[in-house]
């Protein structure tokens, strides 16, 4: 690969308009820089809700403590997971990712509705906004988790109105981004950018988008009703008005299951673009991979009752939701087939990026694996509201998005902001990570197996010691990340000039100067061929 | 910074296409608890069904669609480029909209008239299900009604915009999208008046 011919134009990152500084950042419409601008965000929202996660295990430290009551423990779990959950795994990727490469990657210059995309960073901004205020007015911090259940959340005094309103105002900048991917890959696509020569993020994105479109209205007026019941009582949750709150369980999760995958989805996405790049060779199945992103959406929205075992539903409904469980795990490991295969006999080029993505292939395997367990009706009842759970969703979560979000950050990071950071010093983070991680997840799989409930702020003697391995886990992972982030924001100031092309990738954005200019393109290119195509392979 | 000059109509109607289908599954919701909730309680739907006024309904649904085909109308009057047609179409169709509003005002003002309302002590008297019907009524109403008071205002931006030369014979699709939500909105309540006024 040549790197580029010096270019006229300036980066994206220089101050060319009327506006200088930080107005011209808030005011742009260009999607690299509204993708920054989540990035910030999310890494802010996302420190803040490991320094949460953080306090949750040193309390588990002892058996009985008073370092905090047990409503400030409900408080944080709930803070905890409304952080995580809405403002950096659901938006994450698509968000930040999306919104940069997106139009790079089909040979577009911005989205299809550029104002519209700024719009949904101010939801965001304004929904995350709400969610931290709701922490100190009205009756306190929200103790309901994130899952906002009826009847308790129709009756707690704390302020889980105004979380709700937040979760609200948040999907709201889901769906609109949804919306405008959607257009952006069927309209803006460049001359010859076929819908089988896009590269695999796109398919990933195009998925995501669409459950974002079809499922977070569902929410959106679940959560409406929440507000409605708490203000004006309209029991449509509330048995002695004739109400069910099952009805909620299934509204909440016909959202929110498909949710989880709007998560993970584009992290694969991310990951299907790494590994051709680090074995040089085109990715093996693309077709396969393509629709089976198709398939995880598919089938992904009709699982959710899988959250509800034990909430009391009929016989017939619960084996029907555990066979659609099992099912969708098929495309999950079709994917994760593919990743290897890709790598069999490939020249590979061991980097950051390609270690991040295999632990992502390492820990979302555990995290799959485990999860297939729970679908299953007997084991399910054992380990239902245990660690069990905790454990599994935080190795598919973090272990999963989380770290492919990591692994994207470092592949893309050199061509976002034209610097590159220091290897050393990533692969030095990637140790207490990846020990860190697996002695706190892993101990909490244990705990779950061994009954310990979760949400409990306190708990027995016999869980004592696994307690104690997995809090000493979340130090060394708060280490690694911290490292991490630490390498990343340093590498941004005193970083070394990036090259165009450092990894010596084949897709569009590889092609552009390192940081891209305004416009992206100086010529739309026209594509012949597809996405992953190396030289020595054709040869 | 310099904004590039995009225009593509297809692409906005397509987005505006997207939109609409959130709506939709947005009242899906609703619609999912409505059906759930009427199968648990056949006959006190019914019962709740014939406390509203159906002929008030009807009225409105009337009022709704003619509405729509005034706002068809005003698109078609902007192709051929007659303004003054197109705004007069619009006019008409804040009019029929503003009308609904205050048929429906009318309605609930009755019903808080007879103490069927949420948390009303009248209506904590009635079996459950009545209660849940009420409670899905004003929810379904109201949000609707939201729904219109929304549409009225996106058309009166667009009437503005017709009289400004914003909107014109050469470019009218703000107009087109404004137009298929004002027909979501009718398409909503064609669907709210079966399931609530002609429950009984």
């Amino acid at each position: 690969m040549t790197t580029h011919a010096a270019t006229a134009q300036p980066s994206y990152l220089v101050d060319t308009g009327k506006r200088k500084g930080l107005l011209a950042w808030l005011t742009t419409t260009d999607h690299k820089r509204i993708g920054v601008l989540y990035l910030y965000s999310m890494i802010s929202f996302f420190l803040i809700a490991m320094g949460v996660g953080f306090v949750m295990r040193l309390v588990q430290l002892t058996t009985f403590q008073k370092l905090i009551t047990a409503q400030t423990y409900n408080a944080l779990f709930t803070l905890h997971g409304v952080i995580m959950i809405f403002l950096f795994v659901i938006p994450g990727l698509p968000a930040v990712f999306g919104n940069f490469f997106l139009p790079i990657l089909i040979g577009a210059k911005d989205v299809a509705f550029p104002r519209l995309n700024l719009a949904s960073w101010y939801f965001f901004m304004a929904g995350a906004i709400l969610a931290v205020l709701s922490l100190f007015t009205g009756g306190g911090a929200p103790d309901t988790g994130w899952s906002f259940y009826a009847p308790f959340s129709l009756k707690t005094g704390t302020n889980v109105s105004l979380a709700v309103f937040a979760a609200f105002v948040l999907g709201f900048s889901s769906m609109l981004t949804g919306i405008n991917f959607i257009t952006t890959i069927h309209r803006l696509r460049a001359p010859g950018m076929k819908w089988f020569r896009m590269p695999l993020m796109c398919w990933a994105l195009y998925s995501t988008s669409w459950i974002q479109l079809l499922a977070t209205p569902i929410v959106a007026i679940t959560l409406v009703l929440v507000i409605l019941e708490r203000f004006f009582g309209i029991g449509i949750f509330d048995p002695a008005k004739g109400g069910d709150p099952l009805l909620y369980q299934h509204l909440f999760w016909i959202y929110s299951h498909p949710a989880v995958y709007i998560m993970i989805l584009p992290a694969m996405g991310a990951i299907t673009e790494i590994i051709p790049t680090f074995a040089k060779r085109t990715i093996f199945g693309y077709k396969a991979i393509a629709f089976s992103s198709m398939a995880i959406a598919g089938v992904g929205s009709l699982v959710w009752a899988h959250h509800m075992f034990t909430s009391g539903m009929s016989n017939l409904a619960t084996l029907l939701f555990s066979l659609l469980t099992m099912i969708v795990a098929v495309p999950s490991a079709i994917k994760v087939f593919n990743w290897v295969s890709t790598l069999y006999k490939g020249s590979i080029d061991f980097q950051p990026p390609l270690l991040f993505a295999l632990t992502f292939i390492f820990l979302f395997a555990i995290g799959g694996l485990t999860g297939v367990m729970q679908g299953a009706l007997a084991i399910n009842v054992h380990i239902h509201d245990t660690y069990f759970i905790v454990g599994h969703f935080h190795y598919v979560m973090f272990g999963g998005t989380g770290m492919g979000f990591f692994a994207a950050l470092l592949y893309w990071f050199p061509k976002m902001f034209g610097k590159m950071y220091s290897k050393k010093a990533i692969y030095v983070s990637w140790f207490p990570i990846f020990i860190g991680f697996n002695m706190l997840y892993f101990g909490m799989l244990i705990l779950g197996m061994m009954g310990m409930p979760r949400r409990y702020y306190v708990h027995l003697p016999q869980f004592h010691t696994m307690h104690v391995v997995a809090t000493v886990g979340s130090w060394f992972l708060v280490l690694g990340l911290l490292t991490y982030f630490g390498t990343l924001l340093y590498a941004l100031f005193k970083g070394p000039k990036a090259e165009d092309n450092p990894w010596g990738g084949v897709t569009l954005e590889w092609t552009l100067p390192s940081p891209p200019i305004q416009e992206n393109f100086e010529t739309i290119p026209t594509i012949t061929h597809g996405p992953y195509h190396f030289e020595q392979e054709s040869k | 910074m310099s904004e590039h000059v995009h225009r593509d109509d297809f692409g906005a109607r397509l987005g505006m296409w997207l939109f609409l289908v959130t709506e939709i599954v947005l009242f899906g919701g609703l619609f999912i608890g409505y059906s759930y909730m009427r199968y648990k309680y056949p006959m006190e739907f019914h019962h709740g069904g014939a406390e509203l006024n159906a002929t008030l309904g009807i009225i409105n649904t009337v009022v709704l669609l003619t509405s729509s085909l005034t706002v068809v109308l005003a698109i078609v009057a902007i192709q051929r480029a007659e303004k003054k047609r197109a705004m007069a179409f619009l006019g008409t169709t804040l009019a029929l909209g503003v009308t609904f509003l205050i048929i429906k005002s009318f309605e609930w003002a009755a019903k808080f008239h007879h103490g069927l309302y949420p948390n009303a002590p009248h209506l904590g008297t009635l079996p459950p299900g009545e209660q849940v019907f009420f409670g899905l009524y004003f929810t379904m109403t109201g949000l609707h009604g939201l729904h219109v008071i929304a549409g009225l205002s996106v058309l009166s931006v667009m009437l503005w915009w017709v009289a400004t030369d914003r909107v014109r014979p050469d470019r009218y699709v703000h107009l087109e999208n404004s137009g298929l939500y004002w027909h979501l909105v009718d398409v909503i309540w064609i669907f709210l008046l079966p399931l609530f006024y002609l429950a009984a």
